[in-house]
């Protein structure tokens, strides 16, 4: 049962996320967030499948939920006219190949690791408590954790400087 | 998983959706009748003895009616819509636990360890239906609707979020899952964890002034507030506001895909009362005769299911009510309340609640 779960999950994981950035068929941002959703509902669907459920419900939470957001942008900041006229660009294709390039470096280790991975940690981080995750949080991870929330901060400063026009 | 799981999640699956159905029926006729006494008038009462019949006729009504589809709208989400927000209202109701068990089964469709997350993950989805039904109908009033039904579930999602948290502060207490219970209980609850919503039932069994309403007010008027703004009921229905928006996200649809609109709505506000009466009013339990334990015989089991549906018609009485008695909120004034006073109020309970129980251990 499990490895039918586990590749419909991933096809449909895979070939969403490709609908995001190149639908053939419409050049709609709309449908391209809602392809957004269905990738991270996937990956969620993948985690649940690793026994991960608080992780499975945390990613429907924070990414499923929030591509809300990113719809909103689309119909309110965007210019959809001018997003539908806009071709492939060099510069655009040269960053993107190089990001992913770098991503798989990134995770090569993990992607090509001999024999399993390691089910304790795995399990008694996931699937036991929550409390568990939650205390190596402000622990052993405390700095990292700190560090993203200001990143986040950044992101949302960013974003109120882009979206008003004219600053007092 | 075995054959027999899957028959018996079956089974569950279909005896719930058998049990939520004519609830959700039967609400929409409690609705027109409350409403009804409330404006001094009788209400539908020609169908069946005293109108209870009234469901199958507005069935009948809704399936013969024209389904018509304007051709300026946008197809495919047009008819995705009304789905998208029937589904995730049912799909709440697979971990609320609405009775304790009968056979030696759990009366939980799944018996998840991160439930309430579960619920926030699929309330969260929910807006989904309603913001492309508005981007869907391509005219302006669906399209006004979408949008602030977006803003408004976003925001008040935030502060349901944080009210809850008090909630699951003081109920993950290990000392009390280990000696504070009966023996029934402690088998019932075997292998559940923090987040699981049958804890929550177990911890406040023990007396009436043991439920959370009593013991977290704040962050059950918070939670209350926030779920008529999620459900879009008044005083909240801002994306559907008749003296403004036509009928808001769903004007342009008529027929059975009206009909689903409609029955989302209700099945929300059942889903949202459901997860109040576990979080808030001791779920299945009551404090006295010998019910506030897990069931042992086929009667108390369905003694607790009773119990259950009593105090969830409680809310939905209170939903229904506060339709008709209250007027409709500005949008900023909407905004303010969720964001400058339920946010911080529900911080400051987190906080108050942590010093607490700090100075306790």
């Amino acid at each position: 049962m499990d490895p039918v779960f586990f590749y419909t999950f991933a096809v449909l994981a895979v070939i969403s996320a490709v609908l995001v950035v190149w639908n053939p068929l419409a050049r709609n941002t709309v449908t391209n967030a809602m392809f957004l959703v269905v990738t991270m509902l996937s990956i969620s669907g993948l985690f649940v499948l690793l026994q991960a459920f608080f992780m499975a419900a945390v990613q429907v939470i924070v990414y499923a939920g929030a591509v809300m957001v990113l719809f909103l942008f689309v119909i309110m900041l965007l210019d959809i006219q001018a997003e539908k006229k806009r071709r492939l660009r060099l510069g655009g294709l040269i960053s993107g190949i190089s990001l992913s390039v770098a991503t798989v470096l990134i995770f090569r280790n993990a992607l090509f690791a001999e024999g399993g991975a390691d089910e304790t940690t795995g399990s008694m981080v996931f699937e036991g408590s929550t409390s568990a995750l939650g205390k190596q949080l402000f622990t052993q991870y405390l700095l990292p954790f700190e560090i993203i929330s200001v990143l986040l901060l950044v992101a949302m400063l960013g974003v109120i400087l882009l979206s008003k026009k004219e600053l007092k | 998983m075995t054959l027999q799981d899957i028959l018996i999640a079956t089974a569950k699956i279909v005896a719930f959706v058998g049990l939520v159905l004519p609830m959700i029926a039967y609400s929409v006729v409690a609705e027109r009748r409350i409403s009804a006494a409330i404006q001094d008038r009788i209400g539908p009462n020609r169908v069946g003895p005293f109108g209870l019949l009234q469901p199958l006729a507005d069935g009948l009504k809704f399936l013969l009616k024209e389904d018509f589809t304007p051709n300026y709208v946008r197809k495919a989400y047009f008819w995705m819509a009304p789905a998208l927000t029937m589904i995730p209202s049912f799909v709440v109701f697979a971990v609320i636990p609405f009775g304790s068990s009968l056979f030696g089964e759990k009366m939980v469709i799944a018996d998840l360890n991160v439930g309430i997350l579960f619920t926030f993950a699929i309330v969260s989805l929910s807006v989904y239906g309603i913001v492309l039904a508005g981007y869907a109908s391509n005219s302006k009033y669906p399209f006004l609707g979408g949008i602030r039904s977006s803003a408004q579930m976003i925001s008040y999602e935030i502060a349901m979020g944080m009210s809850v948290i008090p909630v699951f502060m003081l109920t993950s207490d290990p000392q009390f899952y280990a000696t504070g219970l009966s023996e029934a209980w402690t088998t019932f609850l075997a292998g559940t964890a923090d987040l699981n919503l049958s804890r929550i039932i177990a911890y406040q069994s023990g007396s009436l002034f043991d439920w959370m309403i009593f013991k977290q007010p704040l962050a059950f008027l918070i939670f209350l507030v926030a779920a008529f703004a999620e459900t879009n009921r008044l005083p909240f229905d801002l994306p559907e506001s008749e003296t403004e928006l036509v009928a808001g996200y769903h004007t342009e649809y008529s027929s059975m895909k009206f009909a689903l609109f409609f029955l989302g709505e209700y099945a929300a506000m059942i889903a949202a009362s459901a997860l109040m009466v576990v979080l808030f009013l001791g779920g299945w339990t009551l404090p006295f005769w010998g019910l506030d334990e897990p069931a042992s015989n086929l009667f108390t089991g369905l003694l607790h299911i009773a119990i259950f549906i009593g105090k969830l018609g409680i809310f939905m009485v209170f939903f229904i009510w506060i339709r008709w008695t209250l007027p409709r909120f500005r949008y900023d004034q909407l905004m303010n309340l969720g964001w400058k006073r339920f946010l911080p109020l529900a911080l400051a309970n987190i906080i108050v609640t942590a010093v607490w129980l700090w100075f306790r251990s």
